[in-house]
């Protein structure tokens, strides 16, 4: 589909690099610490002689006393202890990084988590510069991002891992994720909470752009809904209008005005449809119309018996919807 | 070395009470070919065919039987593993469709932890503890009794659910909202609600009887610091058992009110929280893996003396460590819930808990490389198992300590990299050294040997094929993917990894089936094994293999922490004796230096426990799912419990003949 | 032991028995079609009929005993805004579906052509607007706001506010049929 980092190890952002150098931390001092342990049983079992069943027990051993063994034990605990005091120091220090990114002009973005998609809306303080979209983030490269994370249902769980840690989106609260993207490019991420039947199959895509090219884009998703060019666009928004999409989809600028599914306003210049599971192209978009069940079972969105012109229709009017 | 008896004070045998018993009775206290060991073997036996089956409290018999059911649930959520590996060897693949896969990870980690790992772990206690603790029966035998049936038809009960399309599908922990009256849709999550109070009533009937027996019923002379390890394991898991238990308990019980009652734990709007539901689970859910782990401890600091010939070194740490261990992971349960909006200093703490627990594991480590390091080896298949265990164990410790800090697990948090990390540490601490007490443990429950290269194989096999089937899966986690995908796209990558991983599957199930035939060929015929065919320390190899239905024909003494192997004081008896072998007799004795204390009478056999497991299962299967039940439900169970502790004249009458005056 | 053996291979026997019954409660039904039912173009609302009486449309809504068909119905309830008018089923500009007076007729088939088809004095047409499918889901919700489906696959309390008892808390109403609108 599209090309995007998904990896704890690939960090595009500054709250993930700081954990990339946590995790660069902890396998170096964990490898050591395997390789040593491993080394001292091998080194066991290769000096130590070989018995039987009816070998006499020496049990005398523990009353003569092994302080040589006791000392290397005591040492091997000491050294273990520094090592989980030296480790646990520097998971607190990087908590308190990633609790400091600074916050200046950050974008306030608020995520509401549903089942199985992911509702954006920009905030703004001038209400008329708030716009909505869906499964689908835009953010200047450079600029802290500030999310504010709520769930509609169930509990959810919000995930780039290229950009940040994940937090958890839980019905009756709300929490806070920040983060930067330093690098431009595509980050994808995931719900990594269980969340019914479609968990696996709701993704989401950050696009990191240049602070120009991402004021382009959100000027784009504040203008309502493209007019329809042909005719062909003009029967589908008038079936988009009067047939089962209004009941659910909204598209700013025309009759359809419902809340509870992802906002269609601008769906053609999203790079993927229904939560990362498909391209966003018209096979893909007509496919998931007729019947969304066969691509993702379970998912909330009905199937909609269309004639083949009408399926037309439709799908040219979304893909006018840039 | 000539057997000497002491006689108990205030028993038949002892000369100052002599003639005010009533007519003399057999005793015990002399060989094993005596006429007291056959009264013995006819006061313990139990009736043959199926009234002696349901009516056995013999905790040989309930603790093989915990065994076994354990297992056959092992072999059931091993198979629904592999179909899921079968799912995810191929992006987009359509094998499976998700409400089937939510089924089947819920149903494999809900068997795994509540239906196979905890009962295995007790019931290996409740055979063997008895047995190195030198008594002839668990403390409360017919609720050891009564808690098999509960749990054998509780657990057949959420399988036959899953039969009939209504198995859990919400995760093995259960999340609210999602198990939660508007979201948790049909009867599936009350029948998952109802398998934690099953097992979990189970959990704590034989934690309070193990606890018992090992405090207070341990053979003479067997001062708390003389007790074998696997006895301080078996002490420490069950302690924690009763304190976490009732945890897991009151939440799976809270959502069965949300559910049937429409109460409102849960519900943030009515004034609940979801994440109430997280504490509690955690509070036991962390616990619970220690309770898997602690036995498994046991077995390691078991098998380790025995084939390096000679005592634990460092056996009084190790013995700190264990108790400190049980403390500790109490204090870790947040760090299931590092995703969430709590407090970041808060969090930190659990941070700290979490690596402060690995310190007392490291010096059980440190321990037995000791005393592998000072020790003469016997390489057999119980002690390569032990071998697995440290090279599994420790990675798993090790990724432990990656995911227990907050900033890391925010990134590995809910993905395979956990999943990858709690299977090295289950399977690596908990099924090797399962199998390698199977291996070392089988002649004295059989009374044959298991066959040593079949092991080997299986050892190999299984290994090899464990790293294979999940070291890749820390590398997927890393790389993006999430926890409970039913499938995934080609484009994230993921598609190889899984491949290797679903190759390593198929492996671990060829070691496992070598394991059944193993068992079954063994089982009849394996070579035969004596009372002690590894040369081994502790009180259950000294007698018979497997042991006669009343252990030991008379109750050892015991002078050291080695009863087997260490010379005795010239003066020490070797065993007491006065105890009737016509009734079923014990000692309890006192709790830190098991000075012999008072003479126990064991209750008989009855079937009462049985019919008051099934009023229990019924009481607690109706009230998940009616309110009426709740209440009306009770009525069985009061039928049941009342015949079984209605008094019998018979034994009343025996108990006070066995009685002496002051 | 062969007594334990014989019991042990009842009760797998008996498992086995049980999957060949499957349970409709716990049915997860995702294909696009509805089950067990097909659109109603009309119904009758008279038994008085000339010449002779054809078959009367027997229509059978398996989702009465469909919990997930049910909880759908629930959630759609609140989505297309039913409870703009009928409340929470206790009324409002629309009359209360959680009684026992049914203007239309209480049997699936009546309430399918209800939605569907509109009715005077308010209720909008949906046929065309929501799929068939999900009619019949909102068929076995309504149904269920008076006890009329089992109380198994009722659904249970909304993690919301309470406005009212749950669906599978109610007590089955016997329906009674108002064939004229009421003043």
């Amino acid at each position: 589909m599209i090309e995007a980092l998904h990896n704890v190890q690939a960090p595009g952002g500054v709250q993930a690099q700081a954990v990339y150098h946590l995790w660069l931390l902890l396998l170096a001092v964990c490898t050591i610490v395997f390789v040593a342990v491993m080394a001292a049983l091998a080194l066991a079992l290769r000096r130590a002689r070989r018995a039987g069943a009816e070998t006499r027990p020496r049990v005398e051993l523990p009353e003569r006393g092994e302080p040589a063994v006791v000392r290397a034990v005591v040492i091997g605990v000491a050294v273990s202890a520094a090592l989980l005091l030296g480790l646990l120091g520097a998971s607190v220090y990087t908590s308190r990084t990633l609790a400091g990114m600074p916050l200046t002009d950050a974008l306030h973005i608020a995520l509401t988590a549903h089942q199985w998609w992911w509702e954006a809306r920009y905030d703004d303080p001038a209400p008329s510069r708030i716009f909505l979209t869906a499964n689908e983030l835009h953010v200047p490269v450079g600029r802290p991002v500030l999310l504010t994370l709520r769930a509609s249902d169930v509990i959810h769980s919000f995930w780039v891992p290229s950009l940040t840690g994940k937090k958890d989106l839980i019905p009756g609260r709300e929490a806070m994720v920040t983060f930067r993207a330093d690098h431009a490019g595509v980050y994808r991420g995931q719900c990594a909470e269980f969340c019914g039947y479609q968990h696996a199959k709701m993704a989401l895509f950050v696009f990191a752009d240049e602070p120009e090219a991402w004021q382009h884009w959100a000027e784009g998703q504040l203008a309502p809904a493209a007019a329809p060019r042909t005719a062909l666009e003009a029967r589908g928004r008038e079936l988009f209008e009067t047939g089962t999409c209004a009941m659910c989809h909204a598209v700013a600028g025309t009759l359809a005005g419902g809340r509870h599914a992802p906002d269609l306003t601008h769906v053609a210049s999203r790079a993927t449809l229904a939560a990362g599971a498909m391209p966003n192209d018209v096979a893909a978009r007509t496919a998931w119309i007729l019947d969304p069940q066969a691509i993702k079972p379970g998912v909330n969105m009905p199937a909609t018996r269309l004639a083949p012109e009408d399926a037309a229709a439709i799908t040219a009017f979304l893909g006018s919807l840039q | 070395m000539s057997s000497v008896g002491a006689a108990l004070p205030g028993s038949a045998d002892d000369a100052s009470t002599a003639g005010r018993a009533g007519p003399r009775r057999i005793l015990d206290g002399a060989g094993r070919d005596s006429a007291a060991a056959r009264a013995l073997e006819r006061t313990w036996s139990d009736k043959p065919g199926v009234l002696g089956f349901l009516r056995t409290n013999d905790h040989k018999r309930i603790g093989r039987r915990f065994v076994v059911t354990a297992f056959v649930f092992f072999l059931l959520a091993g198979a629904l593993a592999a179909i899921m590996r079968a799912q995810l060897a191929l992006p987009d693949s359509h094998l499976v469709g998700p409400d089937l896969y939510d089924q089947l990870f819920t149903m494999h980690g809900t068997t795994m932890m509540f239906v196979f790992a905890v009962p295995v772990m007790q019931g290996l206690s409740v055979y063997f503890v008895p047995l190195m603790v030198g008594t002839r029966n668990t403390a409360f035998p017919r609720m050891t009794q009564c808690a098999y049936w509960v749990y054998a038809v509780g657990a057949l009960t959420f399988w036959i659910a899953f039969a009939l399309n209504t198995g859990a599908d919400a995760g093995w922990f259960a999340y609210v909202p999602l198990t939660g009256p508007q979201y948790g849709v049909g009867h599936r999550a009350d029948l998952w609600n109802n398998l934690v109070n099953f097992t979990e009533a189970m959990g704590l009937m034989v934690a309070v009887d193990i606890a018992t027996v090992i405090l207070k019923m341990r053979a003479p002379g067997m001062s708390l610091r003389r007790m074998p390890l696997f006895v301080w394991a078996s002490l420490v898991a069950s302690v924690m058992i009763i304190f976490a238990m009732p945890s897991v308990m009151l939440a799976a019980n809270l959502v069965s009110f949300d559910r049937t009652f429409g109460t409102h734990f849960f519900n943030p709007a009515e004034g609940g929280d979801a994440l109430l539901w997280q504490h509690l689970f955690w509070f036991f859910g962390h616990p619970e893996v220690y309770f898997i782990f602690i036995p498994a401890l046991g077995f390691v600091s078991t098998i380790i003396p025995v084939f390096a010939r000679r005592p634990m070194f460092g056996h009084d740490a190790v013995v700190m460590s264990l108790i400190a261990t049980g403390f500790l992971a109490f204090g870790l349960w947040v760090h299931h819930m590092f995703a969430t909006n709590l407090p970041e200093l808060g969090k930190s703490f659990f941070t700290a808990m979490s690596y402060m627990i690995a310190i007392p594991t490291a010096v059980q480590i440190f321990c037995w490389i000791a005393t592998l390091w000072t020790g003469r080896l016997n390489l057999r298949v119980p002690l390569l198992f032990v071998l697995g265990f440290f090279f599994i164990f420790v990675i798993g410790g090790l990724s432990g300590i990656m995911v227990g800090s907050v900033p890391l697990d925010l990134q590995v948090h809910d993905t395979y990299f956990v999943v990858a990390h709690l299977h090295y540490v289950l399977i690596g601490g908990a099924v090797f050294p399962l199998f390698g007490i199977l291996h070392y443990w089988f002649p004295k429950l059989t009374g044959r040997m298991l066959d040593e290269r079949l092991g080997r194989w299986q050892f190999w096999l299984f290994f090899v094929g464990f790293n294979v089937a999940f070291f890749p899966m820390h590398i997927l986690g890393l790389q993006g993917m999430p926890r409970r995908m039913y499938t995934y796209a080609a484009e994230t990558g993921w598609g190889p990894m899984n491949l290797v991983a679903t190759i390593g599957a198929a492996v671990i199930a060829v070691s496992v089936l070598l394991f059944l035939i193993n068992v079954v060929r063994s089982w009849l015929h394996g070579e035969r094994a004596g009372d002690d065919p590894w040369g081994a320390d502790t009180l259950e190899w000294s007698t018979r293999s497997p042991p006669p239905p009343y252990n030991f024909a008379a109750l050892p003494v015991v002078t050291s922490r080695q009863p087997l192997w260490a010379p005795r004081p010239p003066d020490a008896p070797t065993h007491v004796s006065g105890l009737s072998a016509e009734d079923r007799e014990g000692l309890v004795t006192t709790v830190l230096d098991a000075l012999p204390d008072v003479r126990y009478s064991y209750p008989e056999p009855t079937v009462w426990p049985f019919v008051a497991a099934w009023a229990v299962y019924a009481w607690l299967f109706w009230s998940g799912l009616s309110s009426a039940g709740m209440f009306w439900g009770l009525i069985p169970p009061a039928i049941a419990f009342i015949g079984w502790y209605w008094p019998s004249e018979k034994e009343t009458t025996r108990q006070i003949l066995l009685d002496k005056r002051p | 032991m062969k007594n334990a053996y014989r019991m042990r291979s009842a009760i797998v026997a008996l498992a086995v028995l049980a999957t060949l019954y499957g349970c409709e409660r716990e049915r997860r039904d995702f294909s696009p079609t509805p089950s067990g039912a097909t659109a109603i173009k009309s119904m009758r609302m008279s038994d008085l009929l000339p010449g002779g009486s054809d078959k009367t449309l027997a229509v059978a809504n398996r989702y009465d005993d469909n919990a997930y068909a049910l909880a759908e119905g629930k959630r759609l309830f609140h989505w297309y805004n039913c409870t703009g008018c009928h409340g929470e089923g206790g009324g409002g500009s629309g009359p209360a579906l959680m009684d026992n007076v049914w203007i239309y007729g209480s049997e699936s088939a009546n309430i399918f052509a209800t939605i569907v088809q509109g009715r005077p004095n308010g209720m909008p047409a949906f046929g065309g607007r929501i799929p068939e499918k999900e009619v019949w889901q909102l068929v076995a919700y309504v149904r269920s706001m008076s006890g009329l489906v089992s109380s198994q696959a009722a659904p249970n309390r909304d993690d919301a506010m309470q406005a009212k008892k749950p669906e599978s808390e109610v007590q089955r109403q016997r329906p009674v049929d108002v064939s004229t609108p009421r003043p």
